[in-house]
């Protein structure tokens, strides 16, 4: 019975407009409507379809704001069991490497866990780099992008999908897992889900109860910074072919002249 | 004093059921209200989220929860979608509700467990092709054969009764004449598929034309004499119960429905442009968004005040009707100015403000017309 940790995040909804803070370049989180992560919610899903085919606890562990509560929330109604969640103001504008940090300690946190299962990327800040980075500090196999996941006894089989193509991994537990688009349909919590979420313990810790001292994390102390952001520039109207029974060949010149063709 | 915030849990269902709308509904509901076919995935979805089971027991596979939860989702989903709405609300109040209210515990037992998983859907059959607010007027009768129930007759514009997981109807039908000469009505469960039981092709309907409507027709119709909804006779005061609910579901449905309409043009408002503006810029335009949001707003408030009654115990009758007036209205109202809003392309099936309008006119026809509850709403005063 596999005791299975999923990382969520909360993001800023992908259907508002996203900023980033003009001052320090973090993310504007009052510019749009929080979420839990799509990718996140496919990660939850297949921690649950593991834990009801083969038994087991899931626990939920995400590193956010006060109200990432909303985040945990919604994946302890889709049926995970508990969850820890990381609060601290020092956390504030912390890059990847400090936030495996601090997701490393909070998974020591879960006594005996088998398996992390986290999303490939998040829609927010899209590094793609966490549970690779987790692992490391773990000191467990990682098997990242994964389409499809199966668990037998302890040994965990992955197919790795690629732009080159499809890979399988095997490795032993305890491990890290991430998960593509492709790994799943979530499910939406039902309303008894939502009412028992309601009792299920949420763990609330700061940086210090994980033994980590906050000049190790937050804006001032990552390891990358961002210098300059600017709004994607607006979808330009784009260039009209008009046939004048030469349509085709104009076509295909522009298509070449992207280098489309 | 008062406070009208969703608990914690109605807003997570609130939220839920509206990503559910935007994310699996809108994109394909069009096509299926184009094809006029009924969206079996989609409800299957929904019944696999619980939304069907949302105001019964967990006994029964429902999800614990209260008849405001469910408002709360037939007004998410209509905003988007009125058919899938339709479809939700006739399989909670009319089609498994009587049973839960009235049924026996074996009845119970037998019919819940599928109908509050929408793995399979129940219809409930009053309205028939001559009479339909006149609910007394009903001419399908019953007679005890034995231990069996014999049943003539026929019922109109009856939701769900013929798609391919329709369980079961239940039907109104005179079981015998009270010596002050009125009818005695009892409600009946007829399973689908029993010998004589026909059910029409589908209707050719102005809206909701993603949902299953058929008339019924029955020609000496066996059921089991246990097939009966709680005591012989008894059937009137229950389709009376069930149907001040229903009013208050419709209602909600009805806010949804004008909401969609104000979200739809907030959306095409700032986009548009007419006379080198943006059509949100001149004031004719938001006048009458302005307009179109009030309405949706008091009619909110009042189906939450008849919800909020119904939930405590108290009479509603009044309540109920006043929201399902005044949220038809809005309904029918916030369609008709959307639609000129969009002007031509609001009259194009493509943009769901077309949809809308077709399908808001039923709201003021359906669960009694807007003449039934200015009836029920004047008798309630004493009025005549």
């Amino acid at each position: 019975m596999p005791n299975i940790v999923v990382l969520v995040k909360q993001v800023p909804d992908t259907y508002s407009e996203r900023k980033l803070a003009e001052s320090d370049h973090t993310l504007d989180r009052d510019s749009a409507d929080a979420v839990l992560d799509e990718i996140n919610e496919r990660a939850v899903e297949e921690a649950l379809l593991l834990k009801e085919a083969q038994g087991g606890e899931v626990t939920v562990v995400s590193v956010g704001p006060d109200r990432a509560t909303d985040a945990i929330r919604k994946a302890l109604s889709m049926g995970a069991d508990k969850a820890v969640h990381v609060s601290d103001e020092a956390l504030r504008g912390s890059d990847v490497l400090q936030t495996a940090k601090v997701l490393a300690a909070a998974v020591g946190k879960v006594e005996g866990y088998d398996l992390v299962i986290a999303g490939n990327e998040a829609s927010d800040g899209q590094a793609g780099a966490v549970p690779a980075i987790l692992a490391e500090l773990l000191g467990v196999p990682q098997l990242t992008h994964a389409r499809k996941v199966e668990l037998d006894g302890t040994t965990l089989k992955v197919e790795r999908e690629s732009e080159e193509g499809i890979t399988r991994l095997e490795a032993s537990l305890p491990a890290v897992v991430s998960v593509g688009e492709k790994i799943n349909e979530p499910r939406y919590p039902s309303f008894k889900g939502i009412m028992a979420a309601k009792k299920k313990p949420v763990e609330t810790l700061t940086v210090a109860d994980l033994g980590i001292d906050a000049g190790e994390v937050g804006l001032g102390n990552a390891w990358t910074s961002v210098l300059e952001a600017a709004p994607k520039p607006p979808r330009t109207a784009g260039q009209r072919v008009t046939d004048e029974g030469d349509g085709g060949s104009k076509v295909a010149e522009y298509l070449v002249a992207q280098k489309l063709i | 004093m008062i406070d009208l915030r969703l608990d914690e849990e109605h807003e997570a269902l609130r939220k839920t059921v509206q990503e559910f709308a935007r994310d699996e509904v809108a994109p394909v509901i069009g096509d299926f209200y184009e094809r006029e076919e009924f969206p079996y995935e989609i409800v299957a979805k929904m019944g696999r989220m619980g939304l069907f089971g949302l105001p019964f027991s967990e006994e029964y596979g429902g999800m614990g929860g209260d008849y405001f939860a469910l408002c709360l989702a037939l007004e998410e989903l209509a905003r988007v979608d009125s058919s899938v709405a339709i479809t939700l609300e006739a399989g909670v109040s009319l089609g498994a509700m009587p049973i839960y209210r009235f049924g026996t515990a074996e009845q119970k037992q037998r019919w819940l467990p599928r109908l509050t998983t929408g793995e399979q859907l129940g219809a409930f059959g009053l309205t028939e092709p001559g009479g339909g607010s006149d609910a007394g007027a009903t001419r399908t009768t019953a007679k005890l054969d034995g231990d069996h129930w014999v049943i003539n007759g026929s019922k109109a514009f009856i939701t769900n009764s013929g798609t391919d997981i329709t369980e079961l109807v239940t039907v109104t039908a005179v079981t015998d004449v009270k010596p002050n000469g009125r009818k005695e009505i009892t409600a009946i469960v007829i399973p689908s598929g029993t010998s004589g039981f026909t059910v029409s092709k589908k209707y050719s309907k102005v809206g909701w034309n993603a949902s299953d409507t058929r008339e019924l027709a029955f020609a000496d119709v066996r059921v089991p004499a246990e097939n009966i909804i709680g005591e012989q006779g008894r059937g009137y005061a229950q389709f009376l119960s069930i149907l001040d609910e229903g009013r208050v579901a419709i209602a909600a449905l009805s806010v949804g429905l004008a909401q969609g309409c104000v979200d739809e043009c907030l959306r095409y408002v700032g986009e548009r442009e007419a006379f080198g503006h943006k059509i949100g810029t001149y004031q004719a335009i938001q006048f009458k968004i302005a307009d179109m949001e009030v309405r949706a707003h008091t009619a909110r408030l009042a189906y939450y005040a008849a919800a909020a009654k119904m939930l405590r115990g108290e009479p509603f009758k009044r309540e109920a009707a006043i929201a399902k007036l005044v949220s038809s209205n809005a309904a029918m109202d916030n369609a008709r100015e959307a639609t000129q809003i969009f002007g031509g392309y609001g009259f194009m099936n493509e943009f769901p403000v077309g949809r809308f309008y077709r399908d808001a006119k039923i709201l003021e026809i359906g669960e009694g017309t807007s003449e039934v509850q200015r009836m029920l709403i004047a008798r309630e005063l004493g009025v005549g």
